[in-house]
């Protein structure tokens, strides 16, 4: 069991990688497009790249705030 | 124009792979001796290469759109998660990638390490460290070949572009025997988060049923774009830093 756990881990490292919230913004993404496109019928081209920069910025805020340089500047 | 952007794409993701995998090796091979070091390289190699034969050929079966969705979905994620970093490097919020000290490193480590082998590989510890170097960063690649190379319906062009990148990393590296420091990889890995973001946009969103304004020619624009924002957010966070750093640089 924990081999299947082991190997389980590593491809959610691989893949999903430090912030599993840019994960669940691109799945959350994808749906509202595919939603749009075929519910509302609307050509919703830009959906996605804005689900991306708004995930992108939040998750580097995130990170911003949690981390960074410290007053030496060294990160 | 979509293949070129494609070679492009997956020769510059696999030359910072393979720069990185070399500095392994290079560090095993040159302190512990060199033929353990290739039996671990060539056990890696024919591993990934039976990856990309088995799983190419597998992802160009599945109907174009679901590939689309679910591929470019992942896509997406795996190359945000390589253009955040990139980004937090370039903002002085993460060390660089630094080749030289990382080669230091590993020379040291390898230097300190016990020789136990068998009759066939001499030395295990050169062995697994360069199988496991050379495997970790070339499934980075082979992820990027095979979701490139089945969206396009074209893995031939993909490897090529993958290939190449290997040869000429390979044979500038055993040329000057040093890790290749002066290839500007943080720069390159920058630039490659750029292509994985803008692909995994493209095809997702097609993938999800949208039909992009010009069809193919919004590839660029989309790159151009996700470039465009990856350099604001850059400059965001250099502000950022500056800005914390003041009160101790007007202290002293």
């Amino acid at each position: 069991m924990s081999r299947v756990r082991t190997f389980g881990a590593f491809w959610y490292e691989f893949v999903v990688g430090d912030d599993w919230r840019i994960a669940v913004g691109v799945v959350l993404g994808l749906a509202a497009t595919a939603a749009l496109v075929h519910l509302a019928h609307v050509s919703a081209w830009w959906a996605l790249p804005v689900a991306v920069v708004v995930g992108l910025a939040l998750s580097l805020r995130r990170a911003t705030r949690s981390g960074g340089p410290g007053p030496t500047g060294e990160p | 124009m979509r293949e070129v952007l494609l070679a492009l794409s997956v020769f510059l993701a696999c030359t910072v792979e393979a720069v990185e995998a070399l500095t392994i090796v290079l560090a095993i091979g040159t302190t512990r001796g060199w033929r353990s070091a290739r039996y671990g390289i060539a056990t890696a190699v024919v591993s990934l290469a039976a990856v990309v034969a088995i799983l190419g050929p597998a992802l160009t079966a599945i109907p174009i759109d679901v590939l689309r969705l679910v591929v470019g979905g992942l896509l997406l994620i795996f190359g945000l998660q390589w253009l955040r970093k990139a980004i937090l490097r370039a903002g002085g919020f993460r060390p660089l990638h630094d080749e030289a000290s990382i080669y230091d490193r590993e020379v040291t480590a390898a230097g300190r390490a016990d020789v136990a082998g068998g009759r066939f590989v001499p030395d295990w510890y050169a062995f697994t460290l360069c199988f496991k170097g050379v495997l970790l960063e070339g499934l980075e690649v082979c992820f990027i070949v095979v979701t490139f190379g089945a969206n396009q319906h074209d893995v031939s062009l993909a490897v090529v572009g993958a290939v190449v990148a290997v040869v000429l990393v390979t044979g500038a590296g055993f040329l000057v025997h040093r890790p290749l420091t002066r290839v500007p990889e943080n720069t390159l890995k920058l630039v490659v988060g750029v292509m994985l973001t803008s692909f995994g946009t493209f095809w997702g969103a097609e993938g999800a049923g949208v039909r992009w304004p010009g069809s193919d020619t919004a590839l660029p624009a989309v790159i151009a774009a996700v470039a465009v924002v990856a350099t604001g957010l850059i400059a965001v966070l250099r502000r950022e830093r500056d800005r914390r750093r003041r009160p101790v640089a007007s202290v002293a």
